[in-house]
């Protein structure tokens, strides 16, 4: 190990070492001024993310370090800066609300970064070691963010599914990676890569464990059938883990779904291929369909995730370079919107009770035209109506799939999204035509209200001026 | 004399055993938390075999990785089940149901 080789994982210890370091200092901040191991927390995502962009790889080349289990790329760079910006905005948006329901602690922080430095390690994998480490870092301090609320009983159940079925996946991924290691004889990625080539594709080994690897990325995802443990956990946790663990490791769990099928099994595309078909339309439909029926907010959003694990799944099963840049573009936006969405759920609540109810929505126009254009803004990307950047990521996604030869997928998708329309629409209905059930006005300190202008904002001019972001993902795939 | 099959086998037992153990249960969480580890132990024992039969060091050390892991996975899950048992003293399965919808 040389000192070059520390180098190029400078981000992941600056992060690792801030987050050891938000944990200590937390312990000497007496508890009005807690702030300040928020503002910490926001220095060092600012601080890596000045890190990461001066040693940003160009494009289509990479380096390996640490006995070729880590690795540096495009892909990755990008991938890590949208975390840290994803990870500030949920920080602004969560104070809010942890102040308020009396959880303001410094845990969260900590927990959260260790969490971001899973998703690090993840998008930086180059061996099957190194990605399963990663995972479970995220995984663990996900679970323990869960119940984060000791005292709410259907957070602790929350978090109990969560753990059960999170290591139940763990442990599904683990026996797929070990079954193709044994028809390999490596952990490495771009080893395992190789060894297909010439390998005979019937081998029932490489077959099991190809089948295992999918369902445990299917079950992290949360793509139907494996998808029973995501609403559960959305609605049990608080919302501001609900906040986190609905845009952060969506991010992540991509990079585990293309550094280990693009990466390590290209050479079974066609196998895998043929699965996520299944996955990605069973999703859409089910996601899109469910969710019509939810009165609960965080239910909705839940199938709401589920549906767009569909869209996800149908740019990475396109299998090229198009494909997987479309997919990446797709959670990216996928995660700006989700955290948008429950920033404005915590807006709405109030003294620390959760406005769950979509009802609570009602007249939202009335008491505060600007987070109702706000919330507008973000409902019609997530429902994919042209000119917001949720049109556009559908529209790359469906693009890459019919060119791959997916036209019955991608027409599913199109219906499903129309059906998808109507709950999110209704939200707008809500809160446009409807009288409001309460009349206090809405409040928020002035770091949450600026950052949930900017997130809504976004959605729409990145809608107009899309070309950056779509050709950023690009280039990292050529 | 043993061969890959045999410790493959047990391995493939062991990983139904905990799966069935997580799906089946209906009485005690701390039977699932047992499964749990039931399904990483099998996969330690597939690596194990792996990496002697063939003669590559990678899953061995993959192995150390498991178990560290598992162990903090352990620590968090009964974690977990204190604060679960705080909040509804039981730890019944079927008793676990308020999240529904």
């Amino acid at each position: 190990m040389s000192f070059s080789e520390l180098q190029l994982a400078l981000p992941e210890i600056f992060i690792a070492t801030m987050a050891c370091v938000v944990l200590v200092a937390d312990l000497f901040v007496s508890e009005q001024r807690r702030g300040l191991t928020h503002s910490l927390a926001v220095l060092a995502l600012a601080f890596a993310g000045i890190i990461t962009l001066r040693m940003m790889m160009p494009a289509g080349e990479s380096l390996t370090a640490f006995s070729e289990t880590f690795i540096r790329d495009r892909f990755g760079d990008v991938l890590k800066l949208f975390s840290y910006i994803i990870l500030i905005a949920v920080f602004v948006y969560a104070k809010h609300f942890l102040r308020a329901a009396g959880l303001f602690k410094g845990e969260f922080y900590s927990l959260s970064l260790f969490a971001l430095l899973g998703v690090m390690i993840m998008v930086s994998a180059a061996s099957m070691l190194t990605l399963y480490l990663g995972l479970e870092l995220l995984a663990l301090s996900s679970y323990a963010l869960v119940a984060l609320n000791r005292d709410s009983a259907l957070g602790s159940e929350a978090a109990m599914k969560f753990f059960i079925l999170g290591s139940l996946a763990s442990g599904i991924l683990l026996y797929g990676m070990s079954l193709i290691y044994g028809a390999t004889g490596t952990l490495e990625l771009s080893a395992v890569s190789a060894a297909l080539k010439g390998a005979a594709t019937d081998n029932l080994m490489l077959a099991f464990g190809l089948a295992f690897l999918v369902v445990g990325i299917a079950f992290k995802l949360g793509a139907v059938p494996f998808h029973m443990w995501l609403p559960d956990v959305y609605q049990g946790a608080p919302v501001a883990v609900t906040l986190l663990i609905s845009s952060l490791p969506k991010l992540g769990y991509l990079a585990l779904a293309i550094r280990l099928l693009e990466d390590g099994m290209s050479g079974l595309h066609t196998d895998w291929q043929a699965m996520l078909v299944v996955l990605a339309a069973l999703s859409m439909i089910l996601g899109n369909v469910v969710a019509i029926a939810q009165s609960n907010i965080k239910r909705m959003l839940a199938y709401s995730t589920i549906s767009h694990v569909g869209f996800i799944l149908m740019g990475v099963l396109a299998a090229s370079a198009a494909g997987y840049a479309a997919a990446m573009f797709y959670t990216i936006v996928y995660a700006m919107m989700s955290a948008g969405a429950f920033a404005v759920v915590i807006l709405l609540s109030s003294n620390g009770i959760e406005a769950e109810n979509i009802d609570d929505f009602k007249g939202l126009a009335k008491r505060s035209p600007w987070y109702a254009l706000m919330m507008l803004m973000i409902m019609f990307s997530l429902a994919g109506i042209p000119v917001f950047v949720g049109f556009f990521a559908k529209w790359q996604v469906i693009a890459a799939a019919v060119e791959a030869g997916f036209t019955g997928l991608a027409i599913l998708a199109v219906v499903t999204a129309v059906i998808g329309a109507f709950y999110y629409l209704r939200i707008v209905k809500l809160m446009y035509f409807d009288d409001p059930e309460r009349t206090e006005p809405v409040t928020a300190p002035v770091d949450f209200r600026a950052v949930l202008s900017l997130n809504g904002l976004a959605m729409l001019g990145l809608g107009l001026f899309s070309g950056g972001l779509i050709s950023l993902c690009i280039s990292a795939f050529s | 004399m043993l061969t890959l099959a045999h410790f493959l086998t047990l391995g493939a037992i062991l990983f139904s055993i905990g799966v069935a153990g997580v799906f089946l249960n209906r009485k005690n969480i701390i039977i699932l938390l047992m499964s749990i580890e039931l399904l990483l132990l099998a996969v330690n024992m597939n690596f194990v075999a792996f990496s002697k039969f063939l003669g590559n060091m990678d899953g061995q050390v993959y192995v150390f990785f498991i178990l560290t892991v598992a162990a903090a996975e352990a620590a968090i899950g009964l974690a977990i089940l204190v604060v679960l048992f705080r909040n509804r003293q039981t730890i019944n399965v079927e008793d676990i149901e308020e999240l529904k919808g």
